[in-house]
This record gives C-alpha cells, sequence and structure tokens, in this order.
C-alpha cells in the first residue's frame, strides 16, 4: 500500500515538546516494527500520554519527526493519521455516555467511511455497519450490551468499549493508554487475554502501569522518565537493565 | 398513544384556518417563521453545541436581500428568493470560517460581534437600506400564480415551508452526518481520533444553518412586507436562543415550541404589561428552574412518570 520503506510501523525521531518551562518530551525516538508489541512504561509525569497525544496528534511537537510506515505525519490533524491507519484509546475513559454501544462502536466504523458525510439516509438505517459494530462488540464479550447506553456499564466493561471501538477501526498502529487502569483482576483477565489476541497485523503500543501484566503482552519496554527515554529494548533487557530498577521498579 | 398525539398536532395545524380569526391566522404565520428561525439556529446550538448570538444575521440579510432586490432593482420574486439564500449562505460559509477559529465563549462573542456589525451597517448605509426607517413597500410573492395577501392562503405558506423545514432538518440531524455532529458536539477529540473532521463538520452544520435562517428571513420578509434593522439586533438572536433553550434544546420539537411561546407571550403580554420583556425573563427563569433541559424533554419525562404510575 505504501511505496515508503514499511521497514517501520512507526518512528519518532528527536521529539521535543515543552508546556512553558515545563519539558515533557526531550528527544524522544522510538523505533516500532509492525506487528511489535511495545509496552512504554515510566512513572507519573514520565510524559508517557503526552507523547500518545503527540503521535495521535492531539498535540503538535515543538520540534522533531513522527513518521507513520515511512510517510512523515508530524503536522497532520488526527483524523488525517486516524484514516491512515492509526488508532488509539484513551487513559479517561472517553465515550458518547447517552448513546447505546452499538452506536458508539458504529461511529468507530463510520470514522473512516466516506458515508460519514452523508446527509439524508440515517445512521440507523446502515444495516451492516451495526452487525459489524455487534461482531466487534461479541470479539469483546459485550454483545449482550449492545443495545444499552454507555452510562449503564461498569468501569471495566467501558474499557472494554474503548478498546472494540478501535478494534473496529481495524487498525494498523494501535495506541493503548493504561486499557487495564482501574481494572478488577477478574476484568484484568479478560481484557489482557483480548490485548493478547489482536491480530499479529497490528502493531500496537501501550502505557501500563501494571507490570505483571503488562510484561506478559510485551516483547519490548521503552522507559521514560522526566520526558527522556531511559532504557529501551527487548523486554527481559530493559527488566533486568539497572537503570530501570532505578527508576521505576525499585521505587 | 403515538399516533393519538401525532393526530392532536395534524389537527391543530390544520384546523386554525376554518376556525380562527385573522388575529390569530396571522400569529400563528408568525410562529412558523419564528419556529424555522429557531430550528435553525439549534442545529447549532443544540446538535453542534455551538451556541451563537448572531442568528439575526441571516434572518436579517436574507430579509434585507430579498427587499433591496425585489423594491429597488425590480428583480422578480424567484429571481430575488434565489439570490437572497444564495447570498446569506455565503455570508454563513465566510462567517464559519471566522466563528469557527474558536469555541464556548469564543465562538459566542465572534456570532454576537459580526452581527453587530451588520446591525450597524444596516442603520448607517441609509443610503443602501434606508437605515431607521426601513425597506417599505415589499409585496408578497405569488407561487403557481396563487396569491398569499389574505392571511389563510399565507397561513398555507408558511405552515408548508415550516413542515419542509422541520423534516429536512429531522432527516440532517439523523443521519450519518448528524451523528458525527452530536459525536462532535460531545467528544471531539474521539470523533477526530475515529477519522472525523471536527472543523469541516461544525462549518457544514453552520452553513446548513444559515441557510434554513436565510429561509426564515424570507418567510419574515415576504409577512411583514417591511424590513428594519431591528431584525438584525442582538435582541432578535437572542429572543430565539430563548427560545430553543426554553423549548429544548437538541430535541426537534423543542425549539418551535419554545419560539411559539416567546412569540405569544411578546404579543399577549405586551397589551398588557409594558415591560414585557420582564415577563419574558421571569416566565424562562420559572421554566429554567422547574424544566432545566427545557419543555418538550420536561414533559416527556413528565408523562413517562406519570404512564409508569398508571401501569
Amino acid at each position: 500500500m505504501n511505496a515508503a520503506s514499511p521497514d517501520l510501523a512507526l518512528e519518532v525521531t528527536a521529539l521535543n515538546k515543552a508546556f512553558g518551562g515545563l519539558k515533557v518530551t526531550q528527544g524522544v525516538s522510538l523505533a516500532v516494527r509492525p506487528g511489535e508489541r511495545r509496552l512504554i512504561i515510566g512513572p507519573n509525569g514520565a510524559g508517557k500520554t503526552t507523547l500518545f497525544n503527540q503521535i495521535s496528534g492531539d498535540l503538535r511537537p515543538n520540534s522533531g519527526q513522527i513518521k507513520l510506515f515511512g510517510e512523515d505525519v508530524t503536522t497532520l490533524a488526527p483524523h488525517r493519521r486516524a484514516h491512515r491507519g492509526l488508532s488509539r484509546t484513551y487513559q479517561i475513559i472517553t465515550l458518547f455516555a447517552g448513546d447505546t454501544l452499538e452506536h458508539n462502536v458504529t461511529l468507530g466504523l463510520l470514522g473512516l467511511l466516506p458515508s460519514r458525510w452523508q446527509m439524508w439516509r440515517p445512521l440507523a438505517s446502515y444495516r451492516h455497519l451495526a452487525e459489524e459494530a455487534r461482531r466487534t462488540l461479541d470479539s469483546v464479550g459485550l454483545l449482550h450490551l449492545a443495545g444499552h447506553p454507555v452510562s449503564e456499564l461498569a468501569y471495566g466493561e467501558k474499557r472494554r468499549v474503548e478498546l472494540a471501538m478501535a478494534l473496529s477501526q481495524k487498525p494498523r498502529v494501535l495506541l493503548l493508554d493504561e486499557p487495564l487502569a482501574g481494572l478488577s483482576d477478574g476484568e484484568r483477565k479478560t481484557v489482557k487475554a483480548l490485548i493478547a489476541s489482536i491480530s499479529k497485523e497490528v502493531t500496537v503500543v501501550m502505557i501500563e502501569h501494571d507490570m505483571d501484566t503488562a510484561l506478559d503482552l510485551a516483547e519490548t519496554v521503552t522507559l521514560l522518565n522526566y520526558g527522556r527515554v531511559i532504557v529501551d529494548g527487548e523486554r527481559d533487557q530493559v527488566i533486568a537493565d539497572e537503570r530501570t530498577r532505578e527508576v521505576y521498579l525499585g521505587a | 398513544m403515538k399516533w393519538i398525539g401525532g393526530a392532536l398536532i395534524a389537527a391543530a395545524l390544520l384546523l386554525p384556518p376554518f376556525v380562527a380569526g385573522d388575529f390569530y391566522i396571522n400569529l400563528a404565520s408568525q410562529i412558523f417563521i419564528a419556529a424555522i428561525f429557531a430550528m435553525s439556529l439549534n442545529l447549532l446550538v443544540g446538535f453542534g453545541g455551538m451556541t451563537s448570538l448572531g442568528h439575526a444575521s441571516y434572518l436579517g440579510v436574507a430579509a434585507y436581500l430579498a427587499a433591496l432586490l425585489t423594491t429597488r432593482y425590480g428583480f422578480d420574486h424567484g429571481a430575488a428568493a434565489a439570490l437572497s439564500i444564495l447570498g446569506t449562505v455565503a455570508m454563513a460559509a465566510f462567517f464559519g470560517v471566522i466563528a469557527l477559529r474558536a469555541s464556548g465563549l469564543g465562538f459566542l462573542m465572534i456570532t454576537l460581534a459580526l452581527s453587530q456589525v451588520l446591525w450597524g451597517l444596516a442603520y448607517r448605509m441609509s443610503g443602501i437600506t434606508n437605515g431607521d426607517n426601513g425597506i417599505t413597500g415589499m409585496t408578497r410573492p405569488e407561487p403557481f400564480g396563487i396569491s398569499l395577501e389574505s392571511p389563510v392562503a399565507f397561513y398555507w405558506f408558511s405552515l408548508t415551508v415550516t413542515v419542509i423545514a422541520f423534516v429536512l432538518m429531522a432527516v440532517f440531524v439523523s443521519s450519518s452526518f448528524g451523528s458525527s455532529l452530536k459525536g462532535v458536539r460531545d467528544q471531539p477529540r474521539r470523533m477526530a481520533a475515529l477519522g472525523f473532521n471536527p472543523w469541516m463538520i461544525r462549518w457544514i452544520t453552520f452553513v446548513y444553518a444559515g441557510f434554513w435562517g436565510a429561509v426564515s428571513g424570507l418567510l419574515y420578509v415576504y409577512y411583514n412586507k417591511y424590513i428594519h434593522p431591528t431584525s438584525l439586533s442582538t435582541t432578535s438572536s437572542a429572543e430565539a436562543l430563548l427560545g430553543v433553550i426554553a423549548g429544548g434544546s437538541g430535541t426537534l420539537a423543542g425549539p418551535a415550541v419554545g419560539a411559539a411561546l416567546v412569540l405569544l407571550l411578546k404579543n399577549y403580554a405586551s397589551a398588557y404589561i409594558e415591560r414585557w420583556n420582564m415577563l419574558l425573563g421571569l416566565v424562562f427563569l420559572f421554566i429554567v428552574l422547574v424544566m432545566p433541559t427545557g419543555i418538550v424533554p420536561g414533559v416527556q419525562k413528565l408523562t413517562s412518570r406519570f404512564r409508569g404510575r398508571s401501569s
């Protein structure tokens, strides 16, 4: 599809972002191969979500470059990145609370279709979209709640809707911002299995604090602290690293 | 139950010409015009989350254009109507680009400022607009050779346009695009991440609302056969906004109900009380306190509670 080098799914080079005097991203570089499972860890305030916001386009970096499958997307608007195969979930649940689960996921599907501009036919009449939304909900085990508004769901279920919405877009690169945050042990297992079952065609970059669960899912790990990459590499190598213990595990 | 409600509404709309006097027929026509105006504003306020305090611009400019084109430049009604709507929509497209640089309070202030500019122009450019005297001598069009001079004829005309406007706006908000609009209102960041272009969605809606504002402006100037700068004033914008909020923003029928309420108060109360605006304010306050989401959602909640108790 893309003639430019598809050697890397996501390539971040020397990214810098400051809010006034506060440097939240300092020379961050990342190279994620297609199909890779990358875990980003770091203490609170390390700049993990800020990095995600720059990759997804919500924030514009002060300098540096972001490439998706070899294409420079640094200055591209968020919706254009979505059309190039980037999807994300949010740490703080960002769903349409008053609408049904089916409608939420349908919006995810609609976002990438030309019919999103269509002004006369009711959205509800697109049966194939509704069916696909229900299939996606089934894959996260929420089909039985498809007709309920999101506001009626438990927290763990909302997390799964976040995931379903992103997955429905069949992304090439998926950014997961703390998909396990605030879940019970049971829910944690469900969501973990869900993430583990994501096709290897999808590149997954995940921020997560729950190391016990998240390390199982990761192949490679990047440790951030004060907006800098401290350690970056294969999982076991990063865990064993002295600096990781210092910054994170030891704390 | 639903068909009973539908039948009642249909009867309320179809019977007046046969039973009511001219005063009430004319009042009803004015309500229709105000309803289209409020519904078009509701596309922005209720469905788009863009609170505008300058919507009178579209009503006023379309009305001025139609009045000028027919009385001064000799255009026939059909051409004048088309040009007025086209010109107003073009203006909405331009104003949208300016106003949508901001959101929330900033958006509101820009729409207010832009409409104040137009209001000032209407007053000051008296060479064209005839200033404070307004433009007189307007006639009503004769669609398909039917005269709209009588109150009843105009009633049918404005009712037809109102029904078309209502249906088309209802179709608009339930379409894919309408769903995107509501999504952008509730979670703009998420919508962008899903691949929607929030700015474009808002801008298209802004222009579409301008179009229906222009339609209401045409009806307005046909009805009054006269246009004055007050139609462009902030009061005119604010009354419509009041109607939208009182009736229930983000609902289809709410703005029409709210607009009717404002107009009735204006007509009846002003006969008895000089400061009818004060009464309007009190009624508005009462509605906001009792039914914070507006009359239509409030009444729906009441009836569902009543039904829940009786069953």
